[in-house]
């Protein structure tokens, strides 16, 4: 169900996915920045569900070459709460595939507001298994050594972790300016761990044509992201920790469907030397609607 | 102890949006400097049409293809409240939203294109 790193069989579970969202989707649009770990103070348009699907392909160290996807199934609650649920697996090369856990996380934006400054609460619970490789937050001590284990052997690590993040972020000119900061704790033993994400992006055109197109500037986004582990409360450090620096691009397609791809490039010893990350997002308008009639009451 | 720690950040969660949850019409919060902006692409019919794309892709979900909601939650932007505001007032509304009554700030919207929108729903009056 979540990735399969060989062609023959990537290539009918994308064009299922594809054709389902061709049919049910209606002419909607996302309006999330291209990040894939730093989140802007965007949510979800309530009664709105994105499917988003987010890749990260590398290779650690003297390790096999692994494909990890997390699965999104975003809903926005109301237009200041927005809930999540991932679902992630993955495929190592002379390994294995396997399903590595689910999180569930909630964004709240407390002030009603906008302001220069746009605090985002993030809260999540994570219950994963070592072999887990998607990559959507890097904190602690976390590096490709973490990555290079056998499957077999990392999925037997389980992980019941919740997650906290300040999310501050702003829309200035047409920039968008996001940073996160993160705090980690396994709910087991292990201490607080910290890390950050920064991003900035930018849309390739302000004002919109006002003609249907694909290939037009405004339906292009770019911008780059930061992100890497600060330690844990025992060492508050960046000394062994990994941190990458990321261009990003997305772009808007038909149907409400928006693609995102960033080759991510590792800073330190630690870190992976690449992380090649590719999102493929369908919007699916007010999906609320779909179980009420116009007057209000059930189908 | 780590539990007793996330217990209490939920219920100061909950406060918090609880509070800011109930707060007054935005259209009575329009700072006066808002109110006097003009739309700088005021007069421009392309601006209206290229406003009308974007209102496709982004309000018609909620507020209906011919801008007058689902006479519900969902309000009609062809109202007096709508006629008797300034370029401003919309183009303030736009980007702040109205998050306790489940209209979303459209801040991620580039300036031009929320302008835009003002000069569309502007012609539909």
């Amino acid at each position: 169900m979540f990735l399969y790193p060989h062609k023959r069989l990537l290539q009918p579970t994308l064009w299922l996915l594809i054709g389902l969202s061709a049919c049910l989707a209606p002419a909607g649009r996302a309006q999330e920045k291209p990040y894939f770990v730093t989140y802007s103070h965007d949510l979800e348009e309530p009664g709105n569900l994105e499917v988003e699907t987010k890749t990260a392909l590398a290779r650690p160290e003297g390790s096999n070459r692994y494909g990890a996807t997390a699965m999104e199934l975003e809903y926005g609650l109301r237009a200041w709460w927005t809930t999540e649920l991932y679902l992630d697996g993955q495929a190592t090369a002379n390994d294995s595939t396997l399903y590595t856990g689910f999180r569930w996380e909630n964004r709240f934006r407390p002030l009603m507001r906008e302001h220069v400054v746009n605090p985002v609460l993030y809260i999540e619970y994570e219950n994963t298994s070592g072999a887990d490789k998607t990559i959507l937050e890097v904190v602690g001590h976390d590096g490709q050594s973490d990555l290079a284990s056998p499957n077999g052997e990392a999925r037997r690590e389980h992980q019941h972790e919740a997650e906290l993040k300040l999310i501050l972020s702003s829309n200035l000119k047409d920039w968008n300016v996001s940073e996160n900061f993160i705090a980690e704790k396994d709910l087991g033993h292990a201490p607080w761990e910290f890390g950050y994400a920064v991003g900035v992006a930018h849309p390739l055109r302000s004002a919109a044509s006002g003609r249907n197109c694909t290939f037009c500037r405004e339906k292009f986004m770019a911008g780059v992201e930061a992100y890497g582990g600060l330690g844990d409360v025992a060492a508050l450090t960046m000394r062994d920790t990994s941190h990458y620096v990321a261009p990003l691009l997305g772009w808007q397609l038909p149907k409400g469907m928006r693609l995102s791809l960033s080759p991510g490039f590792g800073l330190t010893s630690s870190s992976l030397d690449r992380v090649y990350r590719v999102g493929l997002a369908f919007e699916f308008n007010q999906i609320g609607g779909w179980f009420h009639s116009e007057n209000g009451g059930a189908q | 102890m780590s539990r007793r720690i996330l217990a209490v950040l939920s219920l100061a969660l909950g406060v918090t949006l609880t509070v800011f949850a109930a707060t007054s019409s935005r259209w009575t919060q329009i700072p006066a400097k808002e109110h006097l902006r003009t739309n700088p692409l005021g007069g421009q019919p392309e601006a209206a049409a290229a406003g009308a794309q974007v209102y496709r892709e982004h309000c018609l979900q909620c507020h209906k293809a011919d801008a007058r909601g689902d006479g519900r939650k969902r309000p009609s932007l062809r109202s007096e409240r709508l006629q008797s505001a300034s370029d401003g007032d919309i183009e303030w509304f736009l980007r702040q939203g109205d998050l306790g009554r489940g209209m979303p700030s459209w801040s991620s919207l580039p300036e031009m294109q929320r302008w835009q929108v003002v000069a569309y729903l502007r012609s539909i009056q």
